[in-house]
């Protein structure tokens, strides 16, 4: 069987991880090559980070700390941020990422997603979505971090993300991100039912049980935190104990 | 010295910094000549199993790979792997180095997702593997792959259980070795595989 995934994500800012303190024996909590060796430690599964700025300029020192992390760090990297062309993705590559996250770039170019599954394969390309109920039982996909309304319905929107050839979906709820009372579990079974690629939960985990009941209640095969983990709150090693304990597989 | 096989493959660099981090001597190369040098040899791969196999003869490796397998140490990793099997049927049948008995198939189970991507455990079946060497079960690795090798038991070293077996790593019995997984990727205890790997050299 495969194990369930636990993800932290690495919010970075100008080289420097945002939000982060308080880790036992990391002297320099900004650092994000620090951060992720101790993630590592925990036994997270992967390791996403995050360009906040995504700007221009700092995109060199961003990928510097991709490539150094690359180094010392022995799982699977996913980079996101500001990737917004096929030679984006190649850099980001380069740099010693695995896979790739697009957001935004995906709702305003789709051919972006097929064109990276061909020519870098289907398992670098994680596709981001920000979703938000629309009040009608339905939910809609939102871009720019989450501030602007595409009105474009997630259940259509996933499927095209699976038929053009991504290898994965990273479905972040708006309405309960950063509310902390757990993932959004009717959005979440609405995509597994409606793909057959994998599904990373996100947006809302706030206690040690948030994690297990997603694995529980939908199909997602993995669930990402960022805060939670950042904040020393909860460590990937006591999600996983706590899934373990009831009868999810974890590693 | 281990010769890691540049072809092209898209773990070439991950694979590379593995082996850095473990203070591990290596070249990336494909003169046939390295590999003649070389103690070990480690062929990485991802991608498609005819285009893989196409560059390896393009670079006039394959003679030179089969040859020195039976010298030294030999590890395929992923596509690396499945090209020491016989055959494949990815994209188009396809001969492959012929160094393990078996054949290359899509994953058959219609009850999975499939590619089978992420952390699955390993059945051990031949517990006195040397690259098992000091790893505790359970041993996780990190997968990615929608093809798997068909080859007899006698060849696997262990499996991965994802509704059917996959064999995970396997061995002709002699120098050759081959992991499905990316050791590179797999954390701690894949870093103590190619440790175990440097060791046999």
């Amino acid at each position: 069987m495969l194990a369930k995934r636990i993800i932290p994500c690495l919010d970075v800012r100008h080289g420097k991880v945002v939000k982060g303190v308080n880790f036992e024996g990391v002297k320099d909590v900004g650092d994000p090559i620090a951060c992720a060796a101790e993630y590592n430690r925990q036994g997270a599964d992967e390791l996403v980070f995050y360009d906040i700025v995504a700007s221009h300029e700092g995109r060199g020192v961003f990928l510097d700390v991709v490539r150094e992390t690359a180094k010392q760090v022995f799982i699977p990297l996913t980079v996101g941020g500001g990737i917004a062309s096929v030679s984006d993705m190649r850099d980001t590559l380069r740099a010693g990422a695995d896979k790739i996250s697009i957001n935004s770039s995906a709702v305003k170019n789709p051919a972006l997603i097929s064109e990276g599954a061909e020519l870098f394969g289907s398992q670098c390309i994680v596709v981001g979505i920000d979703a938000k109920r629309d009040g009608k039982g339905g939910y809609t996909v939102f871009v720019n971090g989450g501030r602007i309304d595409m009105y474009i319905d997630l259940i259509e929107w996933v499927r095209e993300i699976q038929a053009r050839g991504a290898g994965e979906i990273c479905l972040n709820s708006i309405d309960t991100d950063g509310v902390r009372g757990g993932f959004d579990l009717e959005m979440l079974q609405a995509v597994c039912a409606n793909v057959t690629i994998p599904v990373i939960a996100s947006g809302g985990a706030g206690k040690l049980s948030d994690f297990a009941t997603a694995f529980q209640k939908t199909n997602a095969t993995a669930a990402l935190a960022a805060s939670l983990f950042h904040f020393g709150e909860l460590t990937v090693a006591q999600v996983k104990e706590d899934c373990r304990s009831k009868g999810i597989i974890v590693r | 010295m281990i010769a890691v096989i540049d072809y092209g493959a898209g773990n070439l660099f991950s694979v590379c910094n593995a082996l850095n981090y473990l203070g591990m001597a290596h070249k990336l190369t494909k003169n046939p000549a390295d590999l003649q040098a070389a103690d070990g040899i480690i062929l990485p791969g991802v991608g498609a199993f005819p285009a893989g196999m196409q560059m390896l003869e393009e670079s006039g490796l394959t003679e030179v790979i089969r040859t020195e397998s039976k010298k030294k140490p030999l590890l395929g990793i992923c596509l690396g792997m499945q090209m020491l099997l016989e055959k494949s049927d990815e994209v188009a049948p396809c001969k492959g180095l012929g160094l393990i008995r078996g054949e290359v198939h899509k994953i058959p189970s219609q009850r999975v997702i499939i590619p089978h991507m992420g952390w699955n455990e390993l059945v051990i079946t031949q517990q006195n593997c040397p690259l098992l060497h000091g790893i505790e079960a359970p041993i996780y690795t990190y997968f990615v792959h929608s093809y798997q090798a068909f080859c007899d038991d006698h060849n696997i070293i262990a499996y991965a259980d994802y509704d059917g077996k996959i064999p995970a790593l396997i061995t002709d019995g002699g120098y050759v070795y081959g992991a499905q997984f990316h050791p590179e990727k797999s954390g701690e205890q894949g870093l103590q595989m190619l440790r175990n790997f440097g060791g046999m050299l």
